[in-house]
């Protein structure tokens, strides 16, 4: 494990001598921001971790300002909102920042997701680190789905309804737990002004998380295309400057790819009925949730019982909590597992069939085609993947991270060429 | 041959992400769209695009529109009277306001005697109400309620295209169909059934500005009005929109460089 630690600090000036030996916080951050060994051979599906960093820290920043205006009332809220739209100096820009900050939060975390099953950075010794980024998922969706209601649109209340409905299906216990969401007996003002107190309260147990998913990370180092362990020094280079320059660049590239929305297509990703204000009487012909919501909605509509519904949806994402036990196979990354590689790309293009499902009315055809794909969903993870580590010969590993960026274990004379 | 695998990885990558992108910008045009209404038809709104802006002249139009044919039943309530003269808007004077403003009749008080009094509006006053309350509202409408137009633009699937095909879609219902009591045939409307009946007619508002007065006109312009209405710093956002990605193309060319030139020494 030597080879995690970076170059110690060495403090220069008097000042942070003096600090050093006090409160030795760069000591600290040192090793482990700045100097900590990072393989060498990270791509860019291994930049979405520092740009979830970013995405948080947006979200955090501009939801504290847009607390600033906001009114959690139901008589209020709609209007508040369209407050902040018209009449707080660029109000617009933060909202819009903010609600779709939510999808972008999405979009890279499916990414960063996908790229860890992908290259199998769920195996040992990485499954705690694993799991905190799955309960890390379960707050974001948490989060993102009472921040959505706060708006007060008609999809914030009968998304709002239509979900936590859902926990009443839970033998003995589902009415108390619904009351408890509901602070009464339907969605109400209490309930905006518990989901508004929550919404502030989850992103900051995020950064908690957070914290632990990076000092995991800290302790058994990242992950490579290889999936080989890093062997020696030669394998890794320091985090600075290597990879914040290129993290420093995709993020860039993923700002701009968030600035198209918020400037030329802000609504497009947001269901037109929101912006017409909640009305318990009169019920949205489709109730859809936001579309990173959308896989999970179609196996839930996928079960015609409520109770298994709400028990195969949970299910979706409890699998993953026991993914690192589930996958037989010793090598990691799909780049050597010729098998593994073709069922991941069906796994997602299943993922992305039922995020299409979900978006459709519960009827025919996609009733039939959301069970088959949710059938898939855990044959994959249940079945496919024990069985695939005893069967599948995987190609042949290069000896070494350096080996494979270089083409040959050229023993020290990595610096040649490349 | 590695370069060749790293490739096709990514161009598979490349294919799914487009998948999904098509995937996610898919739902506000079809999916979701409330009934089996017809094509919309396309207009070239001056506002569209990332450079578009606002037609100061068919905003003007568009009001006037609003202020003669729609406001005797819509209401406007996130709108006041000041956001008229506001940049990226109609671009009428503040002048210009206070006399739009005083046309209105607004309650104010209570007084000293402590009673509630009417005078005419001012800038800061919000659009007032055509109907006191929505029980008024549906009784002098069969029933129906007409819906505010604040966030009608946005609230709509089809946005401000459906606002145009809706105002020119009122036709003769079908043969086989049979409307209900008060309802009026629309093509465009979810179900055809409209309780709105056509609101406007060739000649119905006098342009001042020698714009023929046609359905076609004053639909697109009061849409054109309405879109102003639910998105007001639409110009604004294009403007800003437009130096953020200048800053960031300029600044992700940098941070490339630098990155490459960092990388340089190690491969």
């Amino acid at each position: 494990m030597s080879e995690l630690h970076g170059e110690p600090y060495q403090p220069q000036s008097g000042f942070m001598k003096w600090m050093e030996s006090r409160l030795p916080i760069m000591g600290l951050l040192y090793p482990t921001a700045v100097t900590f060994p990072t393989p060498r051979n990270l791509n860019y599906w291994w930049t979405f971790g520092g740009i979830l960093m970013f995405c948080l820290t947006v979200q955090i920043m501009t939801g504290i300002v847009l607390a600033m205006h906001y009114v959690p009332h139901v008589d209020m809220a709609f209007e508040s909102v369209e407050h902040i739209m018209r009449d707080v100096n660029f109000g617009w820009l933060l909202r819009y920042v903010h609600a779709n900050g939510g999808s972008m939060f999405f979009i890279a975390v499916y990414i960063h997701m996908f790229r860890g099953l992908y290259y199998g950075s769920y195996k040992a010794p990485r499954e705690i680190l694993w799991i905190l980024g799955v309960v890390l998922f379960i707050l974001m969706m948490a989060t993102a789905f009472m921040g959505y209601v706060l708006p007060w649109g008609q999809m914030s209340f009968w998304g709002a309804t239509v979900i936590t409905s859902l926990f009443s299906a839970i033998p003995y216990v589902g009415d108390m737990i619904t009351q408890l969401l509901w602070g009464g007996f339907a969605v109400d003002n209490p309930t905006l002004n518990r989901f508004f107190s929550l919404h502030y309260l989850l992103p900051f147990m995020i950064v908690g998380v957070v914290v632990l998913h990076i000092w995991a990370l800290h302790v058994t180092g990242n992950n490579n295309p290889t999936g080989l362990n890093v062997k020696s020094k030669q394998d890794t280079l320091p985090f600075h400057p290597f990879y914040t320059a290129k993290d420093g660049f995709a993020l860039v590239v993923f700002i701009l790819f968030f600035a198209m929305f918020v400037f030329f297509a802000p609504n497009i990703l947001g269901d037109p009925i929101n912006y017409e204000k909640a009305n318990s009487l009169v019920t949205p012909e489709h109730i859809v949730p936001e579309w990173y919501f959308l896989p999970f909605y179609a196996i839930l509509r996928a079960i015609p019982d409520k109770l298994g519904g709400v028990i195969v949806m949970f299910g979706a994402i409890m699998v993953l909590f026991i993914l690192p036990w589930l996958d037989t196979s010793k090598v990691r990354s799909a780049s050597f597992r010729p098998l593994y590689r073709q069922f991941f790309w069906v796994l997602v293009i299943v993922c992305i069939g039922l995020g299409y499902l979900g978006a459709k009315p519960p009827e025919g055809a996609y009733v039939v085609w959301s069970r088959i794909l949710t059938a898939y969903y855990f044959f994959h993870f249940l079945v496919i993947l024990p069985v695939l580590g005893l069967v599948e010969r995987p190609r042949t590993l290069p000896q070494s991270i350096t080996q494979s960026v270089l083409g040959k274990d050229d023993g020290g004379q990595a610096e040649s060429k490349g | 041959m590695k370069t060749h695998r790293k490739l096709k990885t990514l161009g598979r990558f490349g294919l799914s992400a487009v998948a999904a992108a098509m995937l996610l910008l898919s739902p506000a045009d079809s999916s979701r769209a409330a009934g089996e209404g017809a094509t919309l038809p396309s207009i070239d709104w001056s506002f569209s695009g990332p450079f578009g802006t606002f037609d100061q002249g068919q905003l003007q139009r568009g009001y006037k529109v609003f202020r003669e044919v729609c406001s005797a039943c819509h209401s406007m309530n996130l709108v006041s009277f000041r956001n008229l003269a506001e940049e990226g808007g109609p671009g009428f004077s503040p002048e210009q306001v206070k006399v739009i403003a005083s046309e209105f009749e607004v309650e104010d008080g209570p007084n000293d005697d402590g009673d509630m009094f009417m005078r005419p509006a001012i800038a800061s006053d919000r659009f007032p109400t055509p109907f006191d309350n929505e029980q008024i509202a549906r009784l002098a409408n069969g029933g129906a309620f007409p819906p505010d137009l604040s966030l009608l633009a946005k609230a709509r699937v089809g946005g401000v295209d459906y606002l145009y095909a809706l105002l020119t879609g009122y036709e003769e219902a079908p043969a086989d169909m049979e409307l209900a009591v008060g309802m009026n045939y629309n093509a465009y409307f979810p179900g055809h059934q409209i309780a709105m009946p056509q609101p406007i007619f060739e000649g119905s508002v006098d342009y001042d500005d020698g714009t023929p007065g046609t359905v076609d006109n004053y639909s697109q312009d009061v849409a054109a009005f309405m879109m102003w209405a639910a998105e007001p710093k639409l110009e604004a956002r294009h403007k800003l929109g437009f130096k953020v990605f200048l800053f960031l193309l300029i600044f992700s060319g940098l941070l490339y460089a630098a990155k490459r030139k960092v990388w340089s020494t190690v491969h």
